[in-house]
């Protein structure tokens, strides 16, 4: 893919109508964000899929419809199935300029609907599969999911005496997608937005399956403040625990490769998820972070 | 129109007025959310450099580029205070709403 035919999106050029508009999300919601942005690159010829989850609860209220563009709500293990059918649909109506887009959650991707990822990706059908990861099956009561990191206090996983709440560590969804050999992948963060859009416009220019991994933060689920919620998704990068990265024409390409890290134990006391966790558990994730960048530094470049 | 606008909702009297599949028209709002806010944000218009970080970021797209720099759609404002925190010049702020 010819990147530098691809014009730039910001601010100031992004289009001003909104198609995500009058949702019931609760309020700070990095998910919503998001959803919107990723419309507004879109645009109106777009087709949304949405699996059971908070963008479909929140969307989709009778006689309510926030959407302004084209959407569903599919099963939840059958999301990029179902986004399949829709561009093979368009494909035999003979009906063109068209975009199809899934927006699905952690556990909606890397759990229940992995198999349906895998099924499309595997069949290079044009479409753009955005996974909104807040760390937890936030809609229906804060449960671990594959994509919980280590020491997360959720209702399935509680800290107490024995455990530090969640005792596995974050699946690699990034590098399992990439695995496939997919045409373009990449990891984004509601805290830097500008990043994301212009992700989300090169997938639009893919001519295959595309996939965009985006760290959304949830107030509700991370006890954190409204206010706060892009702040802290730019501070989990910064902090190394997420990592802003690309994978196109069978390359790994690391987009923010910072300098020196800032602390984790100021991001993690900021949230109610970790507040349990002891200076030696802290330890632990500060060690799983140094081992996971020493890796990516090695092999991404 | 960049925002769908609230329409007044008729509830149904007769199952002919109901929706005959589960298709229904897009950005139909029908509810406002202004009720779950406490705080308000307010744009202090002189501060403003019109940077257009609190239009990127909002999670609700309640803010818009208008002819004098940005303003907030108070109908669908929560009120979660993203656009106050993420400003660079501080000039929103989180008035307390009266009653």
């Amino acid at each position: 893919m010819d990147n530098t035919a691809i014009k730039k999106i910001n601010a100031k050029n992004i289009t001003d109508k909104e198609y995500f508009y009058g949702h019931k999300a609760c309020a700070g919601c990095g998910g919503s964000l998001a959803v919107r942005q990723a419309l507004k690159v879109l645009g109106d010829r777009s087709y949304s899929v949405l699996p059971a989850g908070c963008m479909a609860a929140v969307g989709f209220i009778y006689p309510q419809m926030a959407f302004n563009s084209n959407a569903v709500i599919s099963m939840f293990p059958g999301s990029a199935s179902m986004a399949s059918g829709i561009t093979a649909g368009n494909k035999a109506l003979g009906v063109e300029d068209t975009h199809t887009v899934v927006f699905a959650g952690d556990g909606g991707t890397a759990d229940i609907g992995l198999q349906a990822l895998s099924g499309a990706i595997d069949r290079d059908d044009k479409l753009i599969y955005i996974c909104y990861d807040n760390e937890a099956y936030m809609n229906t009561g804060i449960q671990k999911s594959g994509l919980t990191p280590f020491g997360t206090k959720t209702t399935t996983t509680p800290a107490g005496k024995n455990l530090p709440g969640s005792i596995t560590e974050k699946k690699n969804l990034f590098e399992i997608v990439a695995a496939h050999d997919i045409k373009y992948a990449a990891t984004a963060s509601i805290g830097y937005i500008n990043d994301f859009i212009n992700k989300v416009n090169k997938a639009k220019q893919v001519d295959g399956t595309s996939f965009i991994h985006v760290y959304a933060s949830c107030p509700t689920g991370w006890g954190t403040p409204t206010e706060t919620s892009v702040e802290i998704a730019k501070e989990a990068v910064d902090c190394g625990l997420w990592y802003l990265a690309e994978y196109e024409n069978g390359e790994f390409k690391l987009n923010r490769n910072p300098k020196e890290f800032k602390s984790i134990p100021e991001y993690i006391k900021k949230q109610g998820r970790f507040k349990h966790l002891t200076d030696d558990q802290i330890k632990h994730i500060e060690a799983a972070r140094d081992k996971k960048w020493a890796r990516i530094r090695k092999n991404w470049g | 129109m960049n925002r769908p606008k609230v329409t007044e909702f008729k509830k149904a009297k007769h199952i002919n007025d109901y929706p005959t599949g589960p298709g229904f028209q897009g950005g139909h709002l029908v509810d406002k959310n202004a009720g779950w806010r406490t705080f308000r944000p307010v744009i202090d218009k002189d501060a403003c450099v019109n940077c257009l970080i609190c239009y990127m970021i909002c999670p609700d797209g309640t803010i818009y580029k208008s002819d004098d720099k940005v303003d907030i759609d108070y109908d669908f404002c929560k009120g979660c205070g993203v656009c106050a925190n993420g400003c660079n010049v501080n000039a929103i702020k989180m008035v307390k709403e009266e009653l």
